[in-house]
């Protein structure tokens, strides 16, 4: 079974980020690293790939400057190859565009019976983007899921929810968003570190995956970041004096949130 | 000179601090706590690669450079001194007197599951009454039915009594013919060969988590092929070997080192006495100051003698030298550490505390560093 898995390489998140003044948009300069939240979807693929006897496990990836940095640890934990698309004409690209990319790059990868994503990125949090992946392939789209299985060419999730989980199948090829913490992602051995230096890496543009410039980045974005406010500080709570009825003042407080 | 790492050396002390930060620090200290070997880390270390990393890759090692070690080790030892002292005498003297001097049939059998991380690897030399005076080790193997009969006992060897241990390579005295000097040979003995017990684990003041034991020899039968190298060389032999162990326990000294410096400048910065944090007051400042500078004398003696290792030269005076001046520092460094911690230092709850106690061991083991003197003034023409 091939499977392919998106992941995004981030500014590392321990070193305060910035914002573009002009587009608001974050500044990802310098190295890279990857997104935890996709070290995920890379551990559950090599499971998964390893529980079905074979298959490839490819990495997609959109990232300024041909950065290999997030893919290289990727590599490491096990994953055979990586498609890397990077493209000056990328710049700006909303979350629509950055979909239309990695569908493309999917398909360059050829051979797909998988798709893995996590459920939202570290440093976007947009989370609409493996939804849209999968409309743009035509295949169907389970989410947020916290256990995946493939039996005999079908898939089975289970969606997590807020009261526990739903059992999701489908027919494969799909789009699957993990959770966090769904799996605990394996350390890359040394020798691992040194393989995935020689690991492919295919590095593409735009251009190379048919869509034209107009259709990503600032000129192809729908969406537009009109301004960012800091976040309010948070406001002193509040200060009960027990009298003998504070208990009952808690019980209220928490009935008010719809916790109890 | 250049001691600047490769790209392979960086990568692996990125690796190490990943790796003991998230996972050693956090689950050791509990190990310690309950005096148990948690070779759930030191399998974790084997996946990872860790466990082979001074024996080439054709013996499922990933060969790296003994500076790599050093790197490694400062790394690891930083999280935690159990973890990283079982380490280290599995990588050195557990491993490579079968890397040195084994045959490529006893490389396979016993050296690759080591390198691979799938066992732990020991090496038994001390007795009850011969420890700095090797020469008097009473361990005897003699020849019988086409094979050898061990009989004897070895003290505080660490790593042979835990679930992941394969046995041990000892040191034993082997007949000498009428009127010569008497010979010592190595030979491995597996764990649940008939006549090999051990005793419980030892209590130490330090190393909790390290397993060390008393290991007996009732008439142990072993085969010639668990003979390991010349049947006459085997001191020379675990000597050399030694060598290297040396500049491992220097190493594991600068970890504890850099640990508790880190630990008291934390502590001296957030500590207000006196209306300001006493890191403010010289008479902190001059120990915190003291024990970086002599850190960075003990680091650089001990990558110098690494280098030299990896470079072919010879490096017994400078490893004997790094061993003496870094674990020196160490167990200094260390109660100054708590000095500076005051009451708090002396509870085990924290964490110098632990150090402080790890950290006597270092002037004693792998040759007390009276044996160190020896043989530096030897390389004088003392």
């Amino acid at each position: 079974m091939n499977i392919a898995v998106c992941v995004k390489q981030i500014p590392d998140p321990a070193v305060p980020g910035e914002l573009d003044p002009e587009s608001h948009t974050l500044h990802r300069v310098g190295k890279l690293i990857l997104d935890e939240s996709d070290s995920f979807g890379v551990e559950m693929a090599l499971q998964l790939a390893d529980k079905a006897g074979g298959g490839d496990v490819t990495l997609i990836s959109m990232a300024p400057n041909n950065e290999v940095s997030g893919l290289r640890t990727a590599l490491a934990m096990g994953a055979a190859k990586a498609v890397l698309v990077s493209d000056p004409a990328l710049a700006g690209s909303d979350a629509l565009s950055t979909a239309k990319v990695l569908a493309q790059a999917i398909t360059r990868a050829g051979d797909v019976d998988l798709v893995l994503t996590a459920t939202e990125s570290t440093d976007g949090y947009t989370g609409t983007v493996p939804n849209q992946i999968a409309q743009l392939l035509g295949w169907p789209s389970l989410t947020f899921a916290k256990h995946v299985e493939v039996e005999d060419g079908k898939l089975t999730i289970r969606r997590q929810t807020e009261a526990g989980y739903d059992v999701v199948e489908s027919s494969l090829p799909a789009v699957v968003s993990v959770t966090a913490g769904v799996v605990e992602p394996r350390y890359p051995s040394f020798k691992g570190i040194m393989a995935a230096k020689n690991k492919p890496v295919d590095q593409c543009t735009v251009a190379d995956l048919g869509l034209s410039s107009d259709d990503v980045g600032w000129s192809g974005a729908r969406q537009e970041i009109t301004n960012v406010a800091a976040a309010p500080a948070r406001e002193a709570g509040e200060k009960v004096e027990d009298d003998g009825s504070a208990h009952e003042r808690i019980v209220a407080f928490l009935e008010a949130l719809k916790v109890i | 000179m250049d001691f600047s790492f490769t790209e392979s050396e960086c990568d692996l002390v990125s690796l190490c601090r990943e790796f003991a930060q998230k996972e050693i620090a956090g689950r050791a200290p509990k190990a310690w706590e309950e005096a148990r070997c948690p070779t759930d880390l030191l399998r974790e270390m084997g996946a990872l690669g860790l466990l082979g990393i001074l024996i080439p890759e054709q013996w499922g090692g990933i060969g790296m450079s003994t500076v790599g070690f050093v790197a490694a080790m400062e790394q690891i030892g930083l999280a935690d001194q159990s973890v990283a002292a079982a380490w280290q005498a599995h990588v050195t003297i557990g491993s490579l007197p079968l890397y040195l001097f084994g045959n490529d049939a006893q490389r396979e059998r016993w050296l690759r599951p080591l390198a691979e991380g799938r066992a732990l690897g020991a090496f038994g030399l001390t007795e009850p009454d011969a420890g700095s005076d090797v020469r008097g080790i009473r361990t005897r193997a003699v020849r019988r039915d086409g094979g050898w009969l061990i009989n004897g006992q070895k003290t505080f060897i660490s790593n042979a009594g835990t679930d992941m241990s394969f046995g041990v390579t000892l040191l034993a005295r082997t007949e000498a013919t009428e009127g010569q000097e008497p010979a010592f040979a190595s030979f491995v003995v597996e764990k649940d060969t008939p006549g090999f017990t051990m005793g419980p684990k030892m209590r130490g003041i330090g190393w909790r988590g390290l397993d060390t034991r008393d290991l007996f020899f009732d008439d142990v039968w072993v085969g010639d092929d668990h003979l390991i190298g010349d049947p006459a060389m085997g001191l020379s032999q675990f000597l050399r070997t030694l060598e290297v162990g040396r500049i491992s326990i220097a190493a594991l000294s600068l970890s504890l080192t850099q640990a508790v410096l880190d630990m008291a400048t934390d502590y001296a910065r957030q500590r207000v006495q006196f209306g300001q944090p006493i890191s403010k007051f010289q008479a902190v400042q001059f120990k915190l100051a003291d024990i970086a500078t002599e850190l960075e004398a003990s680091r650089w003696l001990t990558y110098r003698a690494a280098y030299l290792r990896d470079t072919g030269e010879p490096f017994l005076k400078e490893a004997s030298m790094a061993k003496l001046k870094a674990s020196r520092v160490a167990a200094w460094a260390a109660s100054e550490a708590v000095q500076i911690h005051g009451g708090l230092g002396y509870m085990l709850e924290t964490p110098v505390a632990r150090f402080y106690c790890d950290s006597k061991v270092l002037e004693i083991g792998e040759g007390t560093n009276e044996i160190q003197h020896l043989v530096i003034a030897r390389t004088l023409g003392c």
